[in-house]
């Protein structure tokens, strides 16, 4: 990661969506009273969005004056955290992980393609769809290797890649579709590919195997008086959890 | 406090209390605990890992800055924790830490200007390793733009945030900030806009390192070429301790000196940065005004002049001494007017209704220090902000720190704290405490409620009355007790308080300054003697024999008749008191310009050329006839005079921050930063 400068071209003011307006005010009554502050992270992510996936200068000002915040503190946080992109990203801004899972996996490929097909990391495709960057660990090692996709659609995962599914991927994105997010391999989410190969005996689950409950470990010894001290009845029910009404 | 805590530091046990961090106990203890990012001032950030001890039996070394003893708990054993300061664990824990701090520090040394005071330098000799073992690429960081007064070069910057907290927490404007992070990290002002506090100075004696650097002073001296010389300041009226730099005549750089009871360690941008200001303009030769035109003359020739305007009729004589004028100046010549039978001199060139009344009438009488006790604090007809920078970080501390609540009545500004507004009408004082408002009654009920007033309002030409109307609020509220004084006046002038202690105010039957300037304007003033006033309406003075008495070649000099060229305050062994009424001394740090005197001397050598010699021939001869006022017991319902109060609203002053004195406006440095606020100002518009 380059160091994080901003665009040289901005726009001169920002403004919220009306949509963007409503979540900046959900965000806001969030927070307690005197610490709205904290909505400042929210609030960059909804002004990205509302600004074609970037932060232009002037929404950290807009922010700052919303928040009653020094600029800078703004721009600290936005210049922190690499969600927030600083510069122009194209329609599609593809998050290739490139982490020690999904890199042994095999991203570097989808690197190779990003590369071959949109240019070098931070540039925009000619055609105005592209843009790439590689990011640091997504949480979806167990389908690696990934992308993170973020367009107008939202931020969606596509797992399991290969040289030829990022490529279709993409030229997907490219014709305009709105292709389904998740594994493009044989696999549901991250169960395992192809047919289980554990736990496929049917009587697992038919309940022929439960055997019935004579006893509850660890609970109380019935009492013989009925007259027992009320105090210690609900104690007794939270022990075993179960009981009451 | 009972809640003391043992622990054992380098094998010696000791008992300290609990809130004591590791770093405090060890320098109690006598250890000696390097550090970059901690500064006693300061928030703790715990960034820079130089201040590692070692607490036997935990797994890693531990940041002394932000641990405390009741962090710490006793060993299996019962008996203290062991602290370690100078274990291997510890020498090989800075050892490493120094070799990260270095691994992208640029080896620039010899053409740095930190260098030779610099603490990476001095700890990496102290702590480091001998030799690196890094042949990677450094990084690079591109140079900020922070104004005209604070240079930067980036890459040498080793990230401790010491000047980010500086400027957010005592200058209280966030204009500094730590963008992107990790190997990226930079320090930069808000898309590299210029610093706009008036402390922001203070930035380049908190880097540790040579990143932020003085940019007027770029390049100019080694440190171990300049000779110290520990003195006070007198741009503004607190006498904040300095120490003056100087190589043979030159004074290169102004650095603060440690004062808790004045300055802390903190000076204005104005006190710091004003010495070119002492290097043009000077008046080096004696000048007499021939067919309209100055003329070098010999000291002789000019002071005979001058004291045969002297003999005519005292009563058509004035003398006026100006804001800057030293103590023992001020008190030759008012011992040379009196004898002569002069009565109409003043000190209060700006017209202020004070001095005339009691001590406690003119002083800051809580102290400057006193200002963190405060619990609410009302300021009238005064901007500390500009006026007394270092003072308004103080009532900042107050509130910051202890809560205390601040108002202000007078022209609106940013005081970097919030603060109840009253708006900026004087006539509302006289209302003022019948109001029904939260920050009255807190006045009412603080432990230590504060007044403030200000040159603003008390050189109005209804300043006696807003005066009065300021001491029955203080009398109201009951802001003089027996161990507690609030009233506090807050001067602008460093030469202020000291003329009034002796007394330089117009004697029975005399002038005032105003006064002065009229009979100047309808010619009944024959002759007027400034001593360092420049700040007077020159134009109105019209056939008067003008004496000007001073340092620079300012608006005095400029309408002077006869000049007789003074020493500056860094010239000079000479006493000023501060707005609290506190006597200090100057110390000489260089000789004054060419055939220039002492000023002192000077009135000394005028009252024998006079032929009405003065008592004294040295400065301790002199010192030993001036004495403080007795003060009287204090009522402040009775300052001032009565009357009404004009409509007029307090006006934010029209004197510049940077251009409050002849020093201050023969300064390239202070107009630089005066065009650079009018650029920004307009930027921002």
């Amino acid at each position: 990661m380059a160091s994080r400068h901003l665009a040289k071209e901005q726009p001169k003011t920002f403004a919220f969506s009306a949509e963007g307006e409503k979540q900046v005010k959900y965000w806001l009554k969030k927070y307690p009273k005197g610490k709205q502050r904290s909505a400042v992270i929210p609030m960059l992510w909804i002004a990205q969005k509302d600004h074609g996936g970037w932060v232009p200068e002037a929404a950290m000002r807009v922010i700052g004056d919303r928040l009653d915040m020094a600029y800078i503190r703004v721009l600290e946080v936005a210049t922190f955290y690499t969600m927030f992109n600083l510069k122009p990203v194209g329609k599609h801004l593809i998050q290739v992980c490139g982490t020690t899972p999904c890199m042994l996996r095999g991203s570097g490929d989808l690197i190779k393609v990003c590369q071959s097909r949109i240019g070098s990391a931070g540039s925009i495709s000619a055609d105005g769809n592209f843009s790439w960057a590689e990011v640091e660990c997504l949480g979806a090692c167990v389908n690696a290797p990934m992308v993170q996709v973020s367009n107008s659609d939202g931020d969606l995962y596509y797992e399991d890649l290969d040289e030829a599914s990022m490529n279709a991927l993409l030229d997907e994105l490219a014709s305009g579709k709105a292709p389904i997010p998740g594994p493009r391999v044989d696999r549901v989410t991250s169960a395992p590919t192809g047919e289980s190969i554990t736990l496929t005996d049917a009587s697992l689950f038919d309940g022929s195997r439960a055997k019935k409950l004579k006893k509850i470990p660890n609970a109380p010894a019935k009492t013989k008086k009925a007259a027992a001290p009320k105090k210690a009845a609900p104690k007794a029910k939270s022990a075993t959890g179960k009981g009451g009404k | 406090m009972t809640d003391l805590r043992k622990v054992n530091i380098d094998g010696k046990e000791y008992e300290m209390p609990g809130r004591y961090t590791l770093m405090q106990a060890c320098e109690e203890a006598g250890a000696e605990i390097p550090r970059f990012c901690y500064h006693e001032r300061l928030s703790v950030a715990g960034n820079c890992r130089m201040c590692l001890v070692e607490w036997v039996g935990a797994p890693k070394p531990m940041a002394s800055c932000a641990m405390s003893l009741n962090d710490l708990r006793p060993n299996r054993d019962g008996s203290p924790a062991n602290i370690r300061t100078n274990s291997d664990t510890v020498r090989k824990a800075r050892e490493g830490v120094m070799e990260f701090l270095l691994i992208n520090h640029p080896l620039d040394c010899p053409i740095c200007d930190q260098g030779g005071e610099c603490d990476l330098q001095d700890q990496a000799i102290g702590y480091g390793r001998s030799e690196t073992r890094y042949d990677e690429d450094k990084r690079a960081v591109e140079e900020k733009n922070m104004g005209p007064l604070v240079k930067t070069v980036m890459t040498r910057c080793i990230q401790c945030t010491r000047c980010v907290r500086f400027i957010t927490e005592v200058a209280g404007v966030e204009e500094l900030g730590l963008v992107n992070r990790g190997e990226h990290a930079e320090i930069t002002t808000y898309l590299q806009a210029n610093l706009t506090s008036e402390l922001s100075g203070n930035v380049i004696d908190l880097c540790p390192v040579g990143a932020l650097t003085s940019r007027p002073y770029a390049f100019s001296a080694r440190p171990w070429e300049l000779r110290k010389t520990e003195t006070i300041d007198v741009m503004d009226a607190l006498g904040s301790a300095i120490r003056v730099d100087a190589r043979g005549s030159e004074v290169m750089r102004i650095l603060p000196r440690l004062n808790d009871e004045i300055n802390e360690e903190w000076i204005s941008d104005k006190t710091r940065f004003v010495w070119d200001g002492l290097k043009r303009q000077r008046l080096d030769k004696p000048f007499v005004r021939v067919n309209g035109k100055l003329r070098p003359a010999s000291w002789d020739e000019a002071l005979a002049t001058v004291a045969e305007k002297l003999q005519g009729d005292p009563d058509k004589i004035g003398a006026i001494a100006g804001d800057l004028a030293d103590m023992e100046s001020v008190k030759a010549l008012k011992d040379l007017m009196e004898n002569l039978g002069v009565r109409s001199i003043d000190c209060r060139q700006d017209g202020a209704h004070i001095g005339e009344q009691g001590r406690s009438g003119y002083i800051f009488n809580s102290g400057i220090a006193a200002i963190e006790e405060a619990d609410a604090i009302l300021l009238i007809g005064t901007n500390p902000r500009v006026e007394a920078p270092v003072l308004n970080a103080r009532i900042r501390k107050a509130w910051l720190e202890g809560d205390a609540q601040i108002a202000l009545l007078g022209a609106k500004s940013d005081l970097t704290y919030p603060h109840t507004y009253f708006g900026n009408a004087p006539s509302d004082l006289e209302s003022l405490s019948t109001k029904k408002h939260p920050f009255i009654t807190a006045m009412r009920k603080a432990k230590n409620p504060m007044i403030i007033v200000g040159m603003d309002a008390l050189s109005r030409a209804d300043g006696a009355q807003i005066l009065r109307a300021v001491g029955k609020l203080a009398a109201e509220w009951k802001l003089v007790r027996e161990d507690w004084n609030g009233f506090n006046v807050l001067h602008s002038a460093a030469g202020r308080v000291g003329a009034l202690d002796l007394g330089f105010v117009p004697l029975k039957g005399g002038m005032n300054t105003g006064k002065i300037l009229k009979a100047a304007q309808s010619g009944e003033l024959d002759t007027l003697f400034l001593l360092g006033a420049d700040e007077l309406p020159m134009d109105q003075i019209k056939d008067t024999f003008v004496v000007y008495l001073g340092s620079h070649g300012d608006a005095g000099a400029h309408r002077a008749d006869v000049i007789l060229p003074g020493a500056a305050y860094t010239e000079k062994n000479a006493s000023f008191a501060n707005t609290e009424g506190r006597w200090q001394q100057t110390r000489a740090a260089t000789a004054p310009k060419g055939d220039a005197k002492e000023d002192w001397k000077i009135i000394r050598a005028l009252s024998d050329h006079a032929g009405r010699t003065l008592p004294y021939d040295t400065v301790q001869d002199l010192r030993k006839t001036m004495s403080t006022p007795k003060d009287e017991v204090f009522d402040p319902a009775k300052l001032g005079a009565a009357g009404k109060i004009k409509a007029a609203v307090f006006a934010p002053s029209s004197r510049s921050f940077w251009f409050t004195n002849p020093i201050a406006r023969a300064s390239e440095v202070m107009a630089q930063c005066a065009s650079a606020q009018v650029t920004q100002l307009e930027a921002a518009e």
